[in-house]
């Protein structure tokens, strides 16, 4: 349940991107999840409208990168996919591994609309 | 990088922040944590601890596993060495806070209402109700819960997640999120292991290490005093490295995130 509390910091970091960029509206929000972050894509879906209500994203479809998760084992340097539970290295076996993707949790890109008589 | 002004943004990378995808629509690309805000106010929060010398750490584990236990049975071991102090984080009551405060010393309680996990804003709301001055080691008590307090950082300086053995030894492999955020796990309630046939320590510690994570893993029972000196070992080192890196200007982010942020940065 603490999608809600990510799905708020979401609403305010997309806020400040609209800003930035002397924008109106976002229309699309594409966020990078991996296994790893402790967010589940699914839950964040549906806290996104709660936390968007009445923003100036309340209509941005919402769209999520997946990251798998990959190891780089240390000991024979081999790079390879991993269970949530079983990030040993593919090739050795060996535990000593150091996670190079699955455990993002970020705010990828966002589609703005900016108003006709604004926009440059 | 930086996101507030826009100097990130150079003649190589601009196609990729204002790329056109409709008439009156701009595609921005920012990469940025999604939990960004609540990772500066625990930086913040982490510059606190530093420029006082203070070690802090963050208790995590399922609810009933003995983390106020634990904190009763340290603080006493404790007192005549170092001046500790204690954030409580639950739902509701001032009931693990009094328990701490029996033993004479300083608590805050955070009343988080519904809110499953403390976060960093919680956290420095509390220091400003507490008096950090002289504190060796703070010691903040995460709410019960093995999923949602391993995604927030606090501005603590090491991970400590509890397991006690009245759970299941697989516990690491069913909340891998939380068991490989640890900087050590402690397997509690070990008097009960011989009334207890289905908990096997050394699996647990496997699982452990399936999850890529060197953490020491002690055993011990705060309410039988056993394998408490272990414990008490490891926070006196704790706190020598903590002292140590104050010394020379650095400080420390639980282990999980040092690496994956470096490759972030690269991937990103």
């Amino acid at each position: 349940m603490h999608e809600l509390a990510v799905a708020q910091a979401l609403v305010e970091q997309v806020d400040t991107v609209i800003d930035q960029h002397g924008a109106t509206l976002a229309s699309l929000i594409r966020v990078r999840i991996g296994p790893l972050a402790g967010v589940v894509p699914e839950l964040l879906a549906t806290a996104f409208p709660l936390a968007a209500a009445g923003s100036r994203m309340e209509h941005a479809a919402l769209e999520f990168t997946h990251a798998p998760i990959q190891v780089r084992c240390q000991t024979c340097g081999a790079e390879t996919e991993a269970a949530i539970n079983r990030l040993i290295c593919g090739a050795c076996g060996d535990w000593h591994t150091q996670i190079i993707s699955g455990d993002e949790l970020l705010l990828e890109s966002v589609e703005l609309e900016t108003s006709p008589t604004l926009a440059s | 990088m930086c996101d507030t002004c826009g100097c990130n943004l150079t003649p190589g990378n601009k196609h990729l922040a204002f790329k056109p995808v409709a008439k009156g629509a701009t595609a921005v690309s920012v990469l940025k944590g999604l939990l960004a805000k609540n990772d500066d106010q625990a930086g913040h929060n982490r510059e606190h601890f530093d420029k006082r010398g203070i070690l802090t750490i963050n208790l995590m584990s399922s609810p009933g596993s003995g983390k106020t236990a634990l904190l009763e049975a340290t603080l006493v071991a404790l007192k005549d060495e170092f001046t500790c102090a204690v954030i409580e984080g639950d739902l509701e009551t001032e009931n693990d806070a009094e328990r701490i405060r029996a033993k004479g010393v300083q608590a805050h309680q955070i009343v988080t209402g519904t809110a499953c996990h403390l976060d960093a804003h919680l956290v420095h709301d509390a220091l400003h109700h507490m008096t950090l001055d002289g504190v060796d080691i703070l010691f903040i008590e995460n709410v019960g819960n093995l999923v949602c307090p391993a995604s927030f950082d606090l501005g603590q300086h090491l991970n400590v997640t509890l397991l006690s053995v009245t759970e299941g030894d697989d516990k690491p492999a069913k909340y891998p999120v939380m068991f490989r955020a640890a900087d050590a796990m402690l397997l509690t309630k070990t008097d009960l292991l011989a009334v207890l046939d289905d908990f096997d320590p050394d699996k647990a510690e496997a699982h452990l290490r399936n999850l890529a994570n060197p953490a020491p893993v002690m055993r011990l029972s705060a309410r039988k005093d056993l394998g408490m000196d272990a414990w008490l070992t490891w926070l006196r080192e704790q706190l020598a490295a903590q002292r140590a890196r104050v010394a020379i200007g650095q400080s420390r982010r639980p282990a999980i995130q040092s690496d994956g942020m470096k490759y972030h940065s690269v991937t990103a």
